[in-house]
C-alpha cells in the first residue's frame, strides 16, 4: 500500500528547473532511499512533499487522499515529518522546547516538568538517551539528530523524511542511526532517506528512487540491482574513478620548499622542518589525516600565514617574502580547502567570481576600468568548457551546487594558466560526477606540464591522481611512497607509525 | 533621608518609560527585528496622549491612542521590513524623522501659541496603593506613583512568563533565531513577526504617552531627547531578558535622577555637567555590557523569504 505518492511535481526556481515531472511512491513499512549527485532534486522533491517549499505543478497523496501541502503545518498533521540536512532546531531553546515548539498538545502555558517526561518517555521508547533540559547548543550534531527525530515522533508522524543524515555522523553514530531506523520500521514506519551514499541504499532500503538532474531515472528494489548500476543511473554514463595518469617524465622543480617551519593558529610549531620539491609535469601527493599540518602547509605556500623559517621558491625564484598578488603573478594557482569561505564570494555572480584576482589582467581591464564584455565573454566560454551548471554568469554562485562552485573555482585558477596548482581537498564533498571532473582536470594540467601539490585526506584520490605521496603526521614528512604504495602501507604511516618499520617491512616483502 | 528618597522614587519614575519602551524592544528583538524607530513611535504616543488628553480632557483615553498611535508606527516598519523586506535599519530611521516630523507640524499647528507656549492638560494622578504606601521610605518609593508606573512594575514579571513558560515565547524565540526552523515545524513567521512587532508598538506608545500625560503635563517638540535609543542601550545591557531590562532601566533612570538630585542640591557644579550624567552612563553601561557576550536573536535584522 503507498502511504505517498507524488505525481508529475515541476518545481522552478526562477528559470532552473529542480524538479521535472517527478513521480514518487513510498510504501507503508518500507525504507526508500532517495538517489542521486548533489543538485539531482531529492531535497528539493521532500521539501515539497513536505510544505517547506511551494510546488509549481503536480498533485500529492498522503493515505489515499489528495492533500494540498500548503505549509509544513499540513504535512505533520497528515504524518510526515522530515529531518533537514541542515537541523532544524532553535539552538537557544532546550530539546524539550524544541520538540514541543507549536505542538498542540503543549497549549499556551507550558507545563515543562510534564513535556520533559513525554521527552524521556520517547527516549524509553525508542531507545535514545537525550537530556530533556540541555540547551540544543550544547549538544553534539548526533545527539541534535536524534532531537530532530523525536521532534518529528512526537508530533505522531507516520512517514520519516530524513534529509542526508549521515553527512554529519561518525561512523559509530550512523550505525545507530540506521538501526533505530530499521526498528522504526518495524514499528510500521515509512522511512524516506535521501543520500548520495551508495552504501546505505544498498545495506539499509528496501527500495530506491533515482533522480537526475531534476528527473526520476528510475525506482527499483535494492535486492534487484548493484552498486555498479546504480552508480551508472546516477551519473548517467559510466563512471571512471580508477586511476587515469600515464607516466610522464617530469621537467623542472617548480615549487621548491626548504626547512620549512610555520605555526598554527594557537602559535605553536605546526608545520616542522619540512622540505619537498614538485617538478612540472608531475602530481605530489601529500596525504594525512586532518590536523596534522596540511593546512598550515597549504597556506604559507599560498601566501596566506607566516613562516617561521625556511623557504620557498616559485619556478626558481624564492618567494619566501613575496606578497600574495606576486605569487599569483608568478604564477601559483591555489583550489583552497574551504571552497565557500575562501575559494568564492558567494554573493557576486560567477562572472565576478570568475573574475576575482584577474582585475588587474589586460584580459579583463584597460587599465582602471574592467571590460565588461570581455569578463562576460570569457566567463561564458569558462561555463561552457568547465560545465558549470546552470550555465547563467549573473547567478550569485553561493547558489550553486558545491560541485559546480568548485568548476568556478577550478576554471579561475586553471585559466589563470598557472604553473603551479596548489590543489587542497579538492573534491571534498563533491558528488560522484564532480569528483570525477575535477580529477581529470587535475589529470589534464599535469599532462599541460603544471606542477601539481595534492593535499588530500581521501587517500583513494592521492593513489588515483599523484606520481609521487608524502605522507605528513605531527607536522613531519614522514615518508615518500610510490603512487602504487599499498593501502595498508599508507594507512600505516598517516596513523604515525614511523617510516623505519614500513622501510623494514617492504624489505621484508621483496 | 529626604533627599535619598526623594532620589530613589524618582529613579522609578524616569525608569518607567524607558523600561516600558525597553520591554517592546525585547519582545520585538527576539523575535528578529531591529526596530530603531523608537523615539519616534515614543513621540508618536506622547502627541497623541497629549491631543486626545487636551481635546476630551480623559486621560484613559489619552493612554488608549498612545498605544493605538505607537501600535500604527509599528505597523508601518512591519509592512516595510516584513512584507516588502526593505533593511530594518533604513525604516527605523525613516519612522523617527517622521515621528518627530508629524507630531511637531501637527503640534504648532493645533496646539502652539506664542502667549503661553503650550497648554497644560489632563494628567494621571498619583495613585497611592492603599496600605502598601503606608510602609515608611518604601512606600513613597514604590506605591507612591501613578498607575503606569505600576502597569511597568508588572510587565516585567509578565513578559518574563510569556517569553519563557508560554508557547507564544517559544514562537517568538524560535522566529528571531532560526525562521526557518520555526517555520519547519509549523510556526506562522509571518504573524509571529508581525505580532511582536505590534505589540512592541503599544509598549513604544505607552512609554511616549507616560512621558507627556503622566510625568510631563505638556508636550514638547522632541520632547523624548534620545529616550528611544537610550531605551536600545538598555535592551542590549538586560541582555534581551525582561529582569535585565528592568535593571538597566533603574540604572538610568538613577542617572537621571541622580542629575535631578545634584541640581536641587544647588552644589555649585555647571549645570552642563551635571546633565550630561545620564549619557555618560548610556557609554560606560553599552561598553561593560558589550564585552560579554549576548544572546541575541540569530536572523535579527534578516528578512524572511518562504522558498
Amino acid at each position: 500500500m503507498n502511504v505517498v505518492e507524488m505525481r508529475g511535481i515541476y518545481k522552478y526556481f526562477s528559470d532552473t528547473c529542480a524538479n521535472k515531472n517527478v513521480d514518487f511512491s513510498l510504501r507503508k513499512g518500507e525504507i526508500h532511499a532517495l538517489l542521486g549527485e548533489n543538485g539531482a532534486g531529492k531535497s528539493t522533491l521532500m521539501n515539497i512533499l513536505y510544505g517547506l517549499y511551494t510546488y509549481d505543478a503536480g498533485t500529492i497523496t498522503v493515505n489515499g487522499a489528495r492533500v494540498d501541502m500548503e505549509n509544513p503545518a499540513t504535512a505533520i498533521r497528515h504524518g510526515i515529518g522530515m529531518v533537514h540536512q541542515h537541523f532544524m532546531l532553535i539552538p537557544q531553546l532546550t530539546v524539550t522546547q524544541n520538540i514541543f515548539l507549536c505542538a498542540k498538545e503543549a497549549g499556551f502555558v507550558l507545563n515543562m516538568p510534564t513535556l520533559e517526561a513525554r521527552v524521556e518517555e520517547m527516549n524509553r521508547r525508542f531507545g535514545f538517551r537525550v537530556d530533556p533540559s540541555a540547551f540544543v547548543w550544547q549538544l553534539p550534531v548526533g545527539i541534535q539528530q536524534k532531537v530532530e527525530i523525536l521532534k518529528a515522533l512526537a508530533r505522531n508522524i507516520r512517514i520519516l523524511i530524513l534529509d542526508e543524515p549521515s553527512a554529519v555522523l561518525t561512523p559509530k553514530e550512523s550505525d545507530e542511526l540506521f538501526s533505530t531506523l530499521q526498528s522504526l520500521v518495524r514499528e510500521g514506519y515509512s522511512v524516506i532517506l535521501i543520500t548520495h551514499k551508495m552504501q546505505e541504499v544498498l545495506d539499509f532500503s528496501d527500495r530506491v528512487t533515482v533522480m537526475r538532474a531534476g528527473e526520476v531515472v528510475d525506482t527499483l528494489n535494492v535486492s534487484d540491482t548493484d552498486a555498479h548500476a546504480l552508480a551508472n543511473m546516477m551519473v548517467g554514463r559510466e563512471v571512471f574513478l580508477q586511476r587515469q595518469t600515464k607516466p610522464q617524465p617530469t621537467g623542472e622543480p617548480m615549487l621548491e620548499v626548504c626547512d620549512l617551519t610555520v605555526k598554527n593558529d594557537k602559535k605553536l610549531d605546526w608545520v616542522k622542518n619540512i622540505s619537498f620539491q614538485v617538478r612540472a609535469g608531475e602530481i605530489v601527493g601529500i596525504a594525512g589525516v586532518d590536523g596534522n599540518g596540511q593546512l598550515e602547509l597549504g597556506e604559507a605556500i599560498a601566501g596566506g600565514r607566516t613562516l617561521e623559517s625556511g623557504s620557498i621558491r616559485l619556478c626558481g625564484k624564492d618567494i619566501t617574502r613575496s606578497s600574495i598578488r606576486r605569487r599569483l603573478d608568478m604564477g601559483l594557482a591555489h583550489i583552497p580547502d574551504d571552497r565557500q569561505k575562501k575559494g568564492l564570494v558567494l554573493q557576486f555572480p560567477i562572472k565576478d567570481n570568475i573574475l576575482l584576482s584577474g582585475q588587474r589582467s589586460k584580459q579583463y581591464a584597460n587599465g582602471f576600468f574592467l571590460n565588461t564584455k570581455k569578463i562576460e565573454a570569457r566567463t561564458r566560454t569558462l561555463v561552457e568548457r568547465f560545465d558549470v551548471r546552470p550555465t547563467d554568469i549573473n547567478l550569485p554562485a553561493g547558489s550553486l551546487s558545491g560541485g559546480n562552485q568548485q568548476k568556478v573555482i577550478l576554471a579561475r585558477e586553471v585559466d589563470r594558466g598557472g604553473k603551479v596548482l596548489l590543489a587542497f581537498q579538492p573534491t571534498r564533498g563533491l558528488d560522484i560526477g564532480a569528483i570525477e571532473f575535477v580529477r581529470a582536470k587535475l589529470v589534464e594540467e599535469r599532462a599541460k606540464g603544471a606542477a601539481i601539490l595534492l593535499i588530500s585526506t581521501d587517500l583513494d584520490e592521492i593513489r588515483s591522481l599523484s606520481d609521487r605521496i608524502l605522507v605528513m603526521y605531527e607536522g613531519h614528512i614522514t615518508g615518500e611512497l610510490p603512487y602504487n604504495a599499498p593501502l595498508e602501507q599508507i594507512g600505516l604511516m598517516i596513523a604515525g607509525h614511523d617510516t623505519t618499520t614500513i622501510e623494514k617491512a617492504r624489505g621484508d616483502v621483496q | 533621608m529626604d533627599q535619598v528618597s526623594f532620589f530613589l522614587a524618582a529613579t522609578v519614575r524616569m525608569a518607567t518609560p524607558l523600561m516600558i519602551a525597553a520591554l517592546g524592544l525585547v519582545v520585538s528583538e527576539r523575535a528578529g527585528l531591529m526596530n530603531i524607530g523608537v523615539e519616534g513611535t515614543m513621540l508618536a504616543g506622547a502627541f497623541a496622549a497629549f491631543s486626545v488628553s487636551a481635546f476630551t480632557g480623559n486621560y484613559w483615553l489619552g493612554i488608549l491612542c498612545a498605544m493605538l498611535a505607537g501600535c500604527v508606527m509599528a505597523l508601518l516598519f512591519a509592512f516595510t521590513s516584513i512584507t516588502l523586506r526593505t533593511p530594518q535599519i533604513v525604516i527605523g530611521a525613516a519612522v523617527n524623522m517622521l515621528g518627530s516630523g508629524l507630531t511637531a507640524v501637527l503640534f504648532r499647528k493645533l496646539f502652539f501659541d506664542a502667549a503661553t507656549g503650550g497648554i497644560q492638560v489632563a494628567t494621571f494622578p498619583a495613585l497611592p496603593i492603599p496600605l502598601l504606601h503606608a510602609i515608611p521610605i518604601l512606600g513613597s518609593i514604590l506605591f507612591n506613583h501613578n498607575v503606569i508606573v505600576y502597569i511597568g512594575m508588572l510587565l516585567v514579571p509578565a513578559l518574563w512568563f510569556i517569553m519563557n513558560r508560554t508557547s507564544t515565547g517559544l514562537k517568538i524565540i524560535a522566529v528571531g533565531e532560526h525562521p526557518r526552523a520555526a517555520d519547519s515545524m509549523g510556526v506562522n513567521v509571518f504573524r509571529t513577526r508581525y505580532a511582536a512587532t505590534l505589540f512592541s508598538g503599544v509598549l513604544m506608545g505607552l512609554a511616549g504617552g507616560y512621558l507627556s500625560i503622566a510625568q510631563a503635563n505638556s508636550f514638547n517638540v522632541d520632547m523624548t531627547g534620545g529616550k528611544g535609543y537610550i531605551a536600545m542601550a538598555i535592551v542590549v545591557l538586560g541582555k534581551w531578558t525582561p529582569g535585565g531590562v528592568a535593571g538597566g532601566a533603574l540604572l538610568f533612570g538613577g542617572a537621571n535622577a541622580l542629575q535631578m538630585t545634584l541640581q536641587n542640591l544647588g552644589l555649585g557644579i555647571p549645570n552642563n555637567i551635571i546633565m550630561m550624567v545620564p549619557y555618560i552612563v548610556t557609554i560606560l553601561a553599552v561598553l561593560t555590557a558589550s564585552r560579554h557576550r549576548v544572546i541575541d536573536a540569530g536572523a535579527k535584522g534578516i528578512p524572511y523569504i518562504k522558498v
